[in-house]
């Protein structure tokens, strides 16, 4: 499984960094880096939850 | 009643979940309950005719670039995937708890086993004020709509109260080539928000972008035949006006449950809630800007009105009203965010401290980072332009952090490089749907 974003969609605001801090972190500039894509097994319903917490539905999760 | 999987099983005495409210929190307890098993009636009762929308727009990208409502969910997702029955346009009027019933306006009753209800706050009017033409609150859909008619090149603009709200309409009238004068009754704005300090050094963005800020005034009328004309304040002054926007903040939105049961707070009307989300009432639990609730981490009854807390409550409220056995307590470091003038202002935890201290930012445009603090431990942090810092400080703020931990990831974030991980490479962006991105000239440096 693996998260990917949709850049047009992310506004920053940071809601997946504060759920998942080990995959997601906004940068300097204020846009959001993925610091890695395939999910752990053991990470799966934290990163579910950030994806699905993000007001912008930026993020999806793709197997 | 230890269950077999890792999720929380489903209680399977409950048929039929009723949600009154259908927008964030709501919607978030549906898919919440639906996530943990729950497999009976799911019903949604909502007073607005429109689909559950995103709010925060409306006061920013809706208005300026007439960008579509942001809609949480399509139809289909909502009948199919979630299998929910919505009844919107469509308002409860009263509970009966013992009969575990409701009424609506449409003269039907609705029966229930659990019910949530996340029917949100109503923008404040001042009382006593005469009804005119030009005189608007801005909640919902149907209001940003209004709003953005009269919000036209040239228009005379009073808002009334700066805050958070207020300032984003400052922000976007400024943008559409109103003439806008923002006044608020404290002397300083925001300060039940941020506090005294950062709520001055935000506040002092107005005048930077030529929008006058009068504080410390109320207003004593609002004059004009069947449309305003003019605001009339305390000191005297008088300000003609095409268009008088209210944004004096929210109230919970409780009077349809009188005579319920259902205990609400005297002082504000919010829904008093344990720290499992339940009411005073068996069977009824609340969740959203309509509730205060026993925060484990603030130590007391909190009630927050942001996107994040109506987004994480809904969820454990919805898994709480459909798993028998063992609810969880809903526990959460406040964080919200504001955009004004291409700023991004957010915050995490708390301005209740004993003292407040600004970082400036290098990054330049002005960005700085205010730890607030409390005997020694960080509580809140307020950020302008400061995105990359906020969430690191939510997690410390709830992990009981102290004052060191707090300075030691400003340093290592002020010194670190940005080469951390894997980054996927950025679509060009179109610009149209991105908000904007305040130190988007420094996306080159991104590697
Ligand atoms: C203009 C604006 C901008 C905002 N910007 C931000 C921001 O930038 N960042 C941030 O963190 N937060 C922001 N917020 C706050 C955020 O939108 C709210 O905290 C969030 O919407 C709360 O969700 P809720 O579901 O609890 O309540 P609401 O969204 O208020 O929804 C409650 C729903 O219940 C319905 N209802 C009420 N009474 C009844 C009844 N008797 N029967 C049936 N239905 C009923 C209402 O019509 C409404 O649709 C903003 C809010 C507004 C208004
Ligand atoms: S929560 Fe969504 S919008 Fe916010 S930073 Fe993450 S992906 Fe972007």
């Amino acid at each position: 499984m693996y998260v990917s974003l949709d850049r047009d969609r992310c506004s920053g605001i940071g809601i997946c960094e504060s759920i998942a801090p080990g995959y997601f972190e906004i940068a300097e500039d204020g846009s959001l880096q993925l610091l890695r894509d395939d999910v752990e097994p053991e990470a799966i319903t934290e990163v579910e939850e950030a994806v699905r917490s993000c007001p912008t539905l930026a993020l999806t999760l793709q197997r | 009643m230890a269950p077999t999987s890792s999720r929380p099983r489903a209680d399977d005495s409950p048929r039929r979940l009723v949600i009154v409210g259908a927008s964030l929190a709501g919607l978030r307890a549906a898919e919440s309950a639906r996530r943990n098993g729950y497999r009976g009636e799911v019903v949604i009762v909502g007073k607005e005719r429109h689909l559950p929308y995103d709010r925060p727009p409306l006061s920013k990208e809706f208005l300026t670039d007439g960008q579509p409502p942001v809609f949480l969910h399509s139809t289909d997702a909502l009948a199919g995937e979630l299998g929910l029955r919505l009844r919107l346009g469509t308002a409860a009027i009263a509970l009966d708890p013992d009969a575990r019933r409701l009424s609506l306006d449409d003269d039907t009753t609705l029966t229930y086993d659990r019910l949530i209800v996340a029917t949100g706050a109503a923008a404040r009017r001042p009382s006593g004020l005469t009804d005119l033409a030009g005189i608007v609150t801005l909640r919902t859909l149907d209001d940003a709509v209004l709003l953005r008619s009269l919000l036209v090149a040239e228009a005379r603009v009073v808002i009334v109260g700066a805050g958070l709200i207020g300032s984003e309409l400052a922000s976007s009238a400024g943008q559409l080539g109103a003439h806008v004068t923002l006044i608020d009754g404290a002397p300083v704005p925001l300060v039940r928000a941020v506090g005294v300090d950062v709520g001055r050094r935000l506040s002092a963005l107005h005048a930077q972008r030529g929008i006058e800020l009068i504080c410390d005034v109320q207003i004593v009328a609002i004059e004009g035949h069947t449309r305003a004309s003019a605001v009339v304040l305390s000191d005297g002054l008088r300000l003609p006006a095409d268009v008088v926007l209210l944004s004096i903040g929210a109230e919970p939105v409780t009077s349809w449950l009188a005579g319920s049961g259902v205990a609400v707070n005297p002082t504000d009307g919010a829904i008093v809630c344990d720290e499992m989300l339940r009411t005073s009432v068996p069977a009824v639990y609340a969740a959203g800007d309509v509730a205060e609730w026993s925060n484990r981490i603030v130590g007391g009854q909190t009630r927050q009105e942001n996107w994040s807390n109506a987004n994480e409550q809904g969820a454990v409220a919805g898994r709480n009203a459909v798993t028998a056995g063992s609810p969880v307590a809903y526990e959460a470091v406040s964080y919200f965010w504001s955009d004004w003038y291409g700023q991004r202002i957010q915050f995490v935890g708390t301005a209740d401290s004993d003292d407040v201290e600004f970082h400036e930012l290098s990054s330049g445009h002005g960005g700085f980072v205010a730890l607030y603090h409390q005997e020694g431990r960080l509580v809140g942090a307020a950020a302008c332009n400061g995105q990359r810092l906020i969430m690191k400080y939510r997690r410390l703020i709830r992990d009981g952090a102290s004052n060191d931990d707090a300075l030691a990831t400003l340093a290592r974030s002020a010194g670190a490089a940005w080469e951390r991980g894997r980054v996927t490479p950025a679509k060009q962006s179109t610009g149209s749907s991105a908000r904007p991105s305040p130190a988007g000239e420094h996306a080159g440096r991104r590697r």
